[in-house]
Parts: structure tokens; sequence; C-alpha cells
């Protein structure tokens, strides 16, 4: 359903941020984006929907190339795709049922998203939503009343409200506890699987992509190093991913808030009796 | 599912949240814009009459002439300089001991009170009203101008700064206290480096301010550009006015950018 | 850094010797400066005439002293005037300067080469002319009244919203505008969705402080014709009523107090 094909993109500062990227997007399947920081990884996920355009290669998204489409075309495209992203993104000031009514903004004229005057069944469409991510009677809270969690429920509903076909996930969980990004992480798979919808998931969190994607792509500098199920991520593979010494750092955290995680829970359980 | 399919949903009030304020409120202004608006006197006749005379105005921006008065230009605008740089240091150096007195947290409470009567006075009236009276006792010229642009600085330097000391970390103070320093002492060491960044940035700033005043206090006789400037437009010589504008602007732009790079240069 | 070795002991000096030269430097310039115009802007001073000053301050005072009460019947209507040409004018500076603060802002303009430079000059246009010399040009144009008033409040009003306007839309946090813009909202939808709520606040307590410095301009603006309490306080100096006048200036003091009150409250309360 996506094609991308030698995808190049550098940066009017003369950064190379991807090279040649190119891979094919199966219906119904989630991958998990992984690189260092600085890999082009946001650069990515942000070329498939040109809030960032690209310098050269094709982005086929159903048979159109999203690299060369006009303006108004672009904008059809855009509703098709929802994007969630690192630190919510939410309209702080807006409430939560605006902000995911503005999912809709790419379907209504400007008139009507002007007034708030959504059609009745954006709205019934709104409500479930916001029952499905656990959220049902926090309509009209302002979204910075709310928890980081809830917000990213709430960018959440927001893409779903679009009725998308593929979602852009960029770091959900960057600025989240561990226990909630395993929570949001398994909120995304499961909302995929029940619309039957695509993925692309930029992680940092090697161990929670394992966990939660069909498919891994590790960057390297702005080029594919890796392409493959999680489960032929072996320390050899990583290593040309991060390096020598970051990943083995990066493993050794990761131990340490596994045992930390595993100390909490003995302790709440030590406190329930 | 079905519970929730006739759900409907309306925007909340984005301002005023309690409904009885917010009819209130509204419906106040709307009276008061009514009855406001009603109150203004047009005379369609005379307007139409002066358009022509509005167009010849924008003719006379567009094509200024500088010469046929600039001589009178020229002595306008040395007055209103002059004017500009001697009222900013002398108001600076008078606002900064006033602006310590009026911070309450440095200053005992008859100073303070004496700082913010004074502030208050100052700012109060546009410097307009305070340029008549320079004039009545000082008579005619660019030295009442120069007290009142003083007076007016005072007003608005002396408050900020005092916002500003009141508004400083407190622990560098209590740490330097705590050092056996005298009064004198704390404001050097613990207050002054605080504030005095801005402090400099907001002279700049008042400098351009004064300027940008002194084209308007000639109009009432305390000297600079704003004379001429008004002899211009009552002879209807629109060209020359266009011209003071101009340089008006200019000067205003110019000093802007180069005060804009002194305060990067100083950060 | 400053410090300087000398034989076994080490001076410590606050700044470098040539930091020090800088600093004196600039402030011999500064006195220079000071000076030189002190002395071409005195040139023409009536010296006699100052030393006469504190004579006629006094000499005023007691005139101005006890004001007359019975004037306020006339002051009414004109504080009714001044209050309307500045909640006048600061509206019609809101219109025109919220389009003018859109098209200045670099993350919203139309063209960055063509109607940006546009839109800047106009703010500093406006904002470089008082709007006593705006409402002396519109005395001469449209005639005297609270109607020109009105339109000098406004034209000097849009320079400073227009500005400050400008740099709130410039510093809106970006991700909010990427997030609705991913949806596939058009422009004005972006703004409306991701700009305007990010600025309300903002923009609430500029227009707010506008009008408090309108009410102080607009009761000037009757020196040269253009309505308000002015024509009365022109009218009372030009035949000496001194009592009047003070009680004008009275007036003028409660109106500021309570407009810089009501203005505060308001602030306050969207911030």
């Amino acid at each position: 359903m996506l094609t991308i094909e030698q995808l190049d993109k550098t940066y009017r500062t003369g950064d190379h941020a991807l090279r040649q990227v190119s891979f094919v997007l199966e219906p119904g399947q989630l991958i998990g984006l992984i690189g260092p920081s600085g890999a082009g990884k946001s650069t990515l996920i942000r070329c498939v929907n040109r809030l960032v355009p690209p310098t050269g290669g094709r982005i086929l998204f159903e048979g159109v190339d999203v690299a060369r489409v006009g303006r108004r075309e672009l904008r059809r495209v855009r509703r098709r795709m929802g994007m969630i992203f690192q630190e919510y993104a939410l309209v702080e000031r807006l409430t939560v049922m605006e902000n995911v009514l503005s999912g809709r903004l790419g379907y209504v004229p400007f008139w009507q998203s002007l007034t708030r005057r959504f059609p009745q069944a954006d709205v019934d469409q709104a409500f479930a939503l916001l029952e499905r991510v656990g959220l049902g009677d926090q309509f009209d809270k302002r979204a910075d009343e709310l928890s980081g969690g809830q917000r990213q429920r709430v960018g959440i509903a927001r893409a779903l409200q679009q009725n998308p076909e593929l979602l852009l996930v960029d770091e959900p969980t960057a600025s989240l506890d561990p226990k909630t990004s395993r929570q949001i992480m398994r909120l995304i798979r499961d909302v995929c699987e029940e619309r039957q919808l695509s993925a692309i998931i930029n992680i940092h969190d090697v161990m929670l992509a394992q966990m939660f994607v069909d498919r891994i792509i590790g960057l390297r500098a702005g080029a594919v190093v890796f392409d493959g199920p999680p489960a032929a991520l072996d320390d050899g593979v990583l290593t040309t991913i991060y390096g020598e010494e970051d990943w083995t750092m990066m493993r050794a955290t990761a131990v340490e808030d596994a045992a930390e995680a595993a100390e909490r829970a003995e302790e709440r359980m030590a406190g329930l009796r | 599912m079905s519970a929730a399919a006739a759900r409907k949903w309306r925007r909340p009030p984005v301002l005023i949240k309690n409904d009885r304020w917010r009819l209130a409120i509204y419906g106040g202004a709307i009276v008061y814009l009514i009855l406001a608006a009603a109150s203004v006197p047009v005379d369609p006749a005379r307007i139409v009459v002066g358009l022509d005379r509005g167009w010849r105005f924008v003719e006379g921006f567009l094509t200024p002439d500088f010469i046929s008065r600039g001589n009178a230009i020229w002595d306008g605008l040395v007055e209103s300089l002059t004017m500009t740089v001697t009222s900013t240091v002398v108001g600076c150096l008078i606002s900064v001991p006033i602006g310590i007195g009026a911070a309450r947290n440095l200053a005992p409470l008859p100073v303070y009170l004496l700082c913010r009567a004074i502030i208050t006075l100052s700012r109060t009236f546009q410097e307009v009203i305070i340029a008549i009276f320079f004039v009545a006792m000082f008579g005619f010229g660019p030295f009442a101008g120069f007290l009142t642009l003083s007076f007016a600085t005072i007003g608005f330097l002396a408050k900020l700064l005092a916002e500003d000391i009141e508004d400083i970390d407190w622990r560098q103070v209590e740490a330097v206290r705590a050092t056996g320093a005298s009064w004198s002492q704390v404001v050097n060491y613990a207050v002054q480096p605080q504030v005095m960044p801005r402090l400099i940035g907001l002279s700049l700033y008042r400098l351009d301010i004064n300027f940008r005043e002194s084209a308007v206090i000639g109009i009432v006789g305390a000297g600079g550009i704003g004379a001429t400037l008004n002899t211009a437009i009552d002879r209807y010589e629109y060209d020359s006015a266009g011209a003071i504008l101009l340089l008006i602007i200019l000067i205003v732009m110019a000093a802007e950018y180069s005060s804009s790079l002194i305060r990067r240069r100083l950060n | 850094m400053p410090t300087v070795d000398r034989g076994d002991t080490r001076i410590w000096t606050r700044r470098t010797s040539r930091e020090e030269w800088l600093r004196w430097a600039l402030l011999f310039a500064t006195v220079a400066l000071f000076v030189w115009c002190w002395q071409v802007m005195t040139e023409t001073t009536i010296w006699a005439f100052v030393w006469d000053a504190p004579v006629q301050a006094v000499d005023i005072g007691d005139r101005m002293w006890p004001p007359r009460w019975s004037y306020i019947e006339r002051l009414w209507w004109p504080l009714w005037d001044t209050l309307n040409i500045a909640t006048l004018g600061t509206l019609l500076g809101i219109v025109l300067a919220v389009p003018t603060a859109f098209m200045a802002a670099r993350n919203t303009t139309p063209s960055a080469w063509l109607v940006r430079p546009v839109a800047l000059f106009i703010i500093v246009a406006s904002r470089s002319i008082n709007s006593l010399i705006w409402a002396l040009l519109l005395v001469a144009i449209i005639g005297p009244g609270v109607l020109a008033g009105i339109i000098a409040i406004g034209l000097r009003s849009i320079g400073f919203i227009g500005k400050l306007l400008y740099e709130a839309i410039e510093e809106v946090d970006e991700s909010q505008v990427e997030a609705v813009r991913a949806t596939g909202a058009s422009p004005a939808q972006i703004v409306d969705y991701a700009i305007v709520p990010q600025i309300l606040p903002a923009f609430v307590g500029i227009s707010v402080f506008r009008w408090d410095i309108n009410i102080r301009e607009s009761t000037i603006l009757g020196l040269v014709g253009a309505g308000g309490i002015g024509l009365q306080l022109q009218a009372s100096l030009n035949v000496l009523a001194w009592p009047q006048v003070t009680l004008i200036l009275l007036c003028i003091l409660v109106t500021v107090i309570v407009s810089e009150w009501v203005s505060a409250q308001v602030r306050a309360a969207v911030s």
C-alpha cells in the first residue's frame, strides 16, 4: 500500500538526512523504525505525508506519488494518513473534543470548522473513539489539564478520527514512563488490528519495538542498514545500527529498567499484604 | 453505543466560563458600542471635501519635499535629537535611585510611597500635558521639552526597574547579606548584576520613545521637529509634512535596529 | 582571567585592561555627546525665564487651587467622548492590526518577499508617528471632531498591536501547527485550530493594554481639535482659567487610574 523508492533528503543546511531509502509497507503491517537519534527516523516519517518535502525519490501511496502531488491533492492524501506525535502535539488550549474533531479538518469546509459545527456523524465517532481510548468523560477538559498518557490517548483518537488507512507514529512514548509506554504501544497495536491499519512507528526503545511490531527497519546515518522481523535483531545487527558503545549502554539501562520495574512490582505486592 | 449516538456536542465558551457573566459582559459591550457609535457625529459632506486633501497628503508623502523648508526641518531635527539624548541621559540617572526607592523589597515604606507617587504622577499625564506646564514655567523652546521628556522617562524607567528589582532572585541577596555586607554593598553585588542588562535595554528603548515624543511636544511649544511639522500641516504644505514624517520613520527604524544590535552584543 | 603576575604576588582585577579601556572610552564618549547636545540644545534658551521658573510655578499653583468644581457639569460629555475615542479607536486598530500581524509573521505570511516587508513597514510607520500627529493630519483632512480622534488612535494602534501580535505568532509551538497540518487541514483551518488558540491570551492582553494607553492618549487629542476632554483643556488654557484646568487634570487622573485598574484585572484574568 505504501512504496518508498530511493527517498533522498538533504536539508538546506547541508545535512544529508536520508540516503536512498526504499521499502514496501504491506497492508496491515506494523513497521518499527529504529536507529540512533539523528539517523533520519523523524525525517523519514515526515516525508511520507510531506510535512518535510523530500529532495529525491518517490513515495507511492495507493498509486499516488505523494512527493509530486499538488497542494489540494496533498491535503486529500494527508487526511488518509493519521499521525501521532512525540510530546503529543495536541493544541493545548483547545478542549479534548476539539482536538479529536480536528482530525476531520481535511473533510469539512472552513466555515463549518470555524463554527465548530461538525456533522453529527463526526461527533458520534469522536465520542466513540474517546470511549475506545478510555477517556469517555473527559471531552470538555482542556488538553493541558490532562496527564501525559491521557494526552497521547487523545493524540491517538485524533489520528483515528481521520479514518486513516495508514498511521505515522513518531516516538509515541518518548516522554512517558515505562508502564504507560507499554499501554500506549499496546493500544496502538490493538487499534491497528481492529481497523486493519498499517503503521510506521519511530521508536528509540528497541525492547518495546520488538514487543509490538511485525517488522523492523534500522536506520543509520540516513540509510537502511537492517530490514527484517524483530526476531532477527541480534547483538551484531544492533551494533551496526547503534555503534558498539551506545548499544552496550542501551542494553545495560534496559536491564536496569527491567530490574527496577520488577522491584517496584514486588514492593507493591508487599504493600498489599 | 446507541445511547451515545444522539449525543450533541457544543463548543464550550472560550473566554468567560460563567453563563450569566458572559451574557452580562457581551450584552453590555454591545449596548455600549451602539450608544458610542451613535454619539459620534459624522459629517459626510465635510469628509467628501476632505478626501481630496487626503489624496494630496498621500501624494505629498510619496513625493516628499526636503528642500524648500530644509532649514526649518534641519533645525527641528537637531533640537529633537539633542533633546532626546540629554533627556534620556538625565532621566535614566534620576530613574535609578527612584526605581530602587520604589522597590518594596529594598526600600523602607515612606521612601517607597514617595517614589511610587512620583512614578504615578509621571505616568498618568501624557507628555503633552506635562509639556504645557513646563512651557508655562520655563518659556518656549527645547529646554521645556528636555524637562518634559526627562520627567516622562522617570515614570517609565523607574517603574520597570522597580518591578525588575522586586522580581530578582532573592537567594543571591541573602547570600551576599550573609557575608556581612552593608545595604549599598548588597545593592552593588546582588541586585545590580541581576537587573543591569535589562536596564540598559530599557534605556535604549526609552531613547527611541523619547525621540518619537519629541516630535509631538513641539506642537505645544516645547521645541523640536513637532513645531516644524505643525506649521507645515497648518499651511497645507503636505510635501514638506511628508518629508518630516519620512525622516521620523527612518530615524526610528535606525534607532530600533541599532538598539537591537547593541542589546544582542550585550547578551 | 584578569590576573597579572608581578613577581610573586598575583594581582586580580575585575576586568582585563582592554575591557577597562573600552568602558572608559564609552563613558567618555557618552559624556562628551551629552555635553555637546546640551550646548546645542540650550543655545536659544533664555535663562532669565528658567531662573524665573520657581516663581512662575508658585504663581500657577496659586491660581490653580481650588479647582472649580461646578465646571464638572460641562465635562461629562467630553469624558464620554474621550472614552469612545479610546475604545472605538482601539477596536479600529485591532481590526486593521490583526491581518497586518498575520502578514508580517514569518510563519503565516503569504509571501516573505512581497507582503511581509509591506506589513512590517506599515507597522513601523504606525509606531513611529504619534497619535497626536495622526490627529493633526486627520483634522486637516476630515475636519475636527471625535471621528478624527478615533481614526488617529486606530492608526497609531496598528503598529503597537501588530508588532506584539506578530511576535506572538512567530513564537507559537510549531509542533501543534504540524499536527494540525498533518490532518490535511487547509491554511485557514491551520490558523483557526493551531495558531489562534495559542495566541488568544496574548491577543486579549495586548489589546486591553493598548486600550489603557489609548485612554491616556485620547485625553490630549482635543488640543488639535480631535474631540474629547482635550478640547476643554485647550479652551481653559486659552482663557487662563486655571481652576478649570485643575479639575480637568483631576478627571484625567481618575479616568486613567480606573482604566489602568480595569486593564490590569482583565490581563490577570486571561493569563
